[in-house]
């Protein structure tokens, strides 16, 4: 079956988060639909499988316009999703979660025979070897996907939408999804494919569509360079610049050695990791998200459990220290998640001020908040820090995103700082915010204090950079100057070092 | 290509639907950073404004009215010729809501048959003596609330504290006043400790608190049944598990002498609720409170140790509720306990936190509200033939109509609250964080 979209918007309030995608599909094709994370992809595969309403455009199955009251309609349609997170019931049955949903009776029973044959035929025709009998919770993930594969066939779908299908899957497992995919592609069905992973989308597709923010910023083929891909991905259209002079570095302040973060399954997500940062210069750390940046800052923090090899400031360990330590000893830090770790929504600008200061003075004084010093250094910082507000008692989460990073910025930059860390510190703000954003960490850098700003903008990073960390999976490709040429450092970003780049010490 | 990495997995997937693997992360000890899906629905409850609240109080006392009229004989007698007669039912309905209302109002608030004013108080008194343990034990559950705990341990922690109480104010002879402190003080820590047991085992197994308060009020109610049948609690000269009377040293004083049932204890829960007030909004330790309440993440990230603070919460929480346990033993029921001492305050102050919007003041006002239903239900009874229990449902209507703010807002036509960018939507679309809209939102341009 063929699946077109045609001009697919759906808005959340102000935030477009699809704006005019057009998409086609054709039978036996894999499709990838490759973007960072926030660029849009899941909510337009939410509107294809019914979960949203689209503000505009519309879906075609076989040039047919289809009408999607709710996923159920989208499913008699033929279209079947395998999601990112599992939608089975872990005390069910293969054969109970292949049923559910559309279950089958006699007489008043269940009929689980039926399902069980289904479940056979299916793993059967692929070669699944899927026990329809086994118990969902005492799967390994990789066989747990394939039952949400099988429950999509049983239903006869002829459009498969797989969202982030590895992101939770080992090397091997990847491996296998892949050949099945291919298998699945080769009986018929139109595939998309969803991830922001580029070495599986130049493996599987046939078709690449990249999109970014909302928008569809390009179409690929499959030979198409890492390097290509990469910026398409990350890319900005605003050209940035930073009036910055030269560093002025003095010693190392940060030294990260040997450091190895483990996420709760074990995988290894950051993999023996060092670097050096200099008082009076900004490190940026790039890279596309999720190959190890947000577990790297977090270590940093001390936000980070299962952590080998150490960290240390100005000859000091910060390994083992809890964050209020951490952040005694100075350092000044912009979380990537501001909403979710950065500020509390319903507090206000006041308070959020000096959210991470509640300890001691000039905030505390014996037990009690200074409610009268705490008014006064707000309505500095919000005067110093230009926040757009009605008044220090705004709660939070009414600013604008760019009002929200400047009361962020304003707190942690009025401690007197050792070192500075920001995660992503412009992603969602407007221009203006972004220019105020980069004066301010340039300010930082050359007040002497060592700065590392993580960022996947690639823009960003050559704006502000003195030297350049690339990541991938979970690895520094390499460190190099901060004006390595962006076509070097996209290929470092897909993983490769090219022959003959010149590596800064 | 690097193989024998596994692909990086975003933070945030781990821990979902990997059954066995995410249930042993969920026991480690930075487990209570989920917020439990209790907190939306106690964000929505305690964001809700005073008009709200005042107007689903009006609405339970109007659908009580429908109840009243409904269950009296009177009116159903009526009813029977309608359609002959029908003014005789609206008589007989209105005759039956302002009788009850009425007996409310004279049985908990002002006494418009009594020759003066003095007597005229009196049950107003006999209210504030059954608002004090509400109040108490509400501010308890309010600072919970303010966390982000919901403490249903109430009952327990009653218990424990009024057992301790009890027991040093017929136990021992000391002089007046120095007994009645000892007594007060030995009941608030045996509170604070039932509280820390709750807070300890949060924050070191993340065992969720409403489990673990849920069970320890049977360890608590068990273990007075047993030690009121023991020598320990037991009043030898009594055939009933009941405890010797208090000591004429230990029990609060009365306030306005013996005509009205004030006494001591009302001014340490007006200490207690202006502490909290104080707490809350002006300490260092209550700011803390608050925003491991709204977004223990961020809080965490802030360097505010969050396992710390719910152990703190918890026997703040137990020291307040115990002075409720405190209030039965030496303010309400001197005569001796037996073991329904708690009155069921512990769940009823669930409800006085929540009417009170968990704030002090507020708790405070709902609590005195409580009172003068409870006071003027029994009036109400005698007068008029209306069940005590009618309160009950009054009480659990009110509730109802405070868990659904759209309810009461689509009967008052009121209109929505203004939409509030929060964090919250943001995990229903993983795949658009509001942080990184496109460029056309911040309007702030330098």
């Amino acid at each position: 079956m063929k699946l077109e979209l045609r001009g697919i918007t759906k808005t959340f309030g102000a935030l477009v988060a699809n704006d005019h995608i057009d998409l086609t599909v054709e039978p036996g094709e894999i499709h990838c639909l490759l973007g960072e994370n926030g660029a849009g992809k899941s909510t337009l595969m939410n509107v294809l499988s019914g979960l949203y309403q689209a503000d505009g455009g519309e879906i075609l199955l076989d040039d047919d316009v289809q009408h999607f009251a709710g996923p159920g309609d989208a499913a008699r349609a033929g279209i079947g999703m395998v999601h990112q997170h599992f939608m089975l019931i872990p005390v069910f049955t293969v054969a109970e979660n292949v049923m559910l949903g559309h279950e089958e009776s006699k007489l008043g029973f269940l009929d689980l025979p039926a399902a069980r044959a289904k479940v056979r035929e299916i793993s059967a025709r692929f070669g699944f070897d899927v026990n329809p009998d086994a118990v969902i919770e005492d799967l390994p993930v990789g066989v747990q996907q394939r039952v949400e594969i099988i429950k999509a066939l049983s239903r006869e779908a002829k459009v498969l939408v797989f969202d982030e299908p590895t992101a939770v899957l080992t090397p091997q497992e990847t491996d296998e999804l892949i050949a099945i995919i291919k298998q699945l592609k080769s009986a018929g069905t139109a595939i998309v494919f969803i991830s922001h992973k580029l070495r599986e989308v130049r493996e599987v597709a046939d078709k690449i569509t990249v999109m970014r923010l909302g928008k569809v910023v390009g179409e690929a083929q499959p030979t198409a360079s890492n390097a290509e891909l990469a910026s398409l991905m990350v890319g900005r259209s605003v050209e940035l610049t930073v009036a910055k002079s030269k560093a002025t570095t003095q010693d190392h302040a940060l030294v990260v050695d040997g450091l190895n973060i483990r996420d709760a399954l074990g995988h290894l997500v950051v993999n023996d990791v060092s670097f050096q940062v200099r008082a009076g210069e900004i490190l940026a750390i790039a890279g596309v998200q999720g190959n190890g940046q947000t577990e790297l800052t977090e270590a940093l923090l001390g936000l980070q459990e299962r952590v080998t090899g150490s960290i240390e400031l100005d000859g000091k360990s910060l390994r083992h220290l809890p964050i209020d330590r951490v952040l005694g000893a100075g350092v000044g830090f912009i979380p990537e998640d501001r909403q979710e770790d950065a500020l509390i929504a319903e507090f206000s600008i006041a308070e959020n001020l000096m959210l991470d200061r509640s300890d001691g003075e000039p905030f505390v004084k014996r037990g009690a908040l200074q409610l009268g010093f705490r008014s006064e250094f707000a309505e500095q910082k919000v005067k110093e820090f230009d926040v757009r507000a009605q008044g220090i008692e705004t709660f939070v989460g009414r600013l604008s995103g760019g009002n929200q990073q400047k009361v962020v910025l304003a707190r942690e930059l009025s401690r007197t700082l050792r070192l500075f860390v920001a995660a992503q510190p412009t992603r969602g703000l407007d221009v203006g915010s972004i220019e105020f954003v980069h004066e301010r960490i340039v300010a930082t850098r050359d007040t002497g204090i060592p700065v590392i700003v993580v960022s996947t903008e690639l823009d960003e990073v050559v704006a502000l950079a003195d030297r350049i960390a690339v990541m991938y999976e979970g690895r520094i490709v390499g460190i190099v100057a901060g004006d390595t040429p962006r076509d070097v450092l996209g290929l470092m970003m897909a993983g490769e070092l090219p022959a003959g780049t010149e590596l800064a010490e | 290509m690097t193989d024998e990495l596994p692909s990086a997995v975003p933070v945030a997937d781990t821990g979902t639907d990997l059954g066995p693997l995410a249930l042993g992360e969920t026991t480690s000890t930075d487990a209570p950073l989920e917020p439990g899906r209790f907190s939306g629905v106690l964000r929505e409850i305690l964001s809700g404004s005073v008009v709200l609240t005042i107007l689903a109080v009006f609405a339970s006392l109007v659908i009580g009215g429908i109840l009243i009229a409904v269950t009296d004989p009177a009116t159903q007698t009526a009813s029977g010729y309608f359609f002959g007669r029908p003014s005789d039912t609206f008589e007989a309905a209105w005759a039956a809501v302002s009788g009850a209302y009425a007996a409310i109002f004279q049985g908990g608030v002002y006494d418009f048959t009594a020759t003066n004013f003095g007597d005229g108080i009196v049950p107003l008194m006999n209210s504030l003596n059954f608002a004090t343990p509400l109040i108490a034990a509400g501010l308890g559950i309010a600072v919970g609330f303010r966390s982000g705990i919901f403490n249903i341990g109430g009952t327990g922690i009653i218990l424990a504290s009024a057992g301790v109480a009890g027991w040093i104010g017929f136990h021992f002879s000391l002089p007046f006043g120095v007994h009645m402190i000892i007594a007060v003080i030995g009941g608030l820590i045996a509170g604070g400790i039932w509280g820390f047991i709750v807070g300890f085992l949060k924050a070191r197994t993340g065992a969720h608190e409403v489990i673990v308060t849920i069970m320890l009020n049977y360890v608590a109610l068990y273990l007075i049944d047993f030690l009121l049948n023991s020598p320990v609690l037991r009043d030898p000269s009594s055939n009933a598990p009941v405890s010797p009377p208090e000591k004429q040293t230990a029990i609060f004083f009365d306030l306005l002498g013996p005509k009205y049932a004030l006494n001591f204890g009302f001014i340490l829960v007006i200490a207690a609720t202006i502490y909290c007030w104080w707490l809350l909004s002006r300490s260092s330790l209550g700011f803390k409170f608050r925003a491991v309440g709204e977004n223990p993440r961020a809080a965490r990230v802030a360097g505010i140790r969050i396992n710390r603070m719910y152990v703190y919460v918890m026997v703040i929480s137990g020291v307040l509720i115990g002075l409720a346990g405190v209030y039965q033993v030496l303010g309400k029921v001197t005569s001796g306990f037996e073991r329904g001492i708690d009155a069921n305050i512990g769940f009823t102050a669930i409800t006085v936190a929540l009417l009170g919007r968990s704030k002090p003041g507020g708790v405070f006002a709902a609590g005195v509200l409580f009172g003068i239903l409870q006071a003027g239900s029994y009036t109400m009874q005698a007068n008029q033939g209306v069940n005590v229990n009618f309160i009950a449902v009054i009480q659990a209507v009110i509730v109802l109509f405070l868990a659904a703010p759209p309810l009461v807002r689509a009967i008052f036509r009121l209109p929505a609250p203004g939409s509030k960018p929060t964090s919250r939507s943001k995990r229903r679309e993983p795949d658009v964080p509001a942080s990184s809209a496109p460029a056309t939102i911040g309007a702030s341009t330098k």
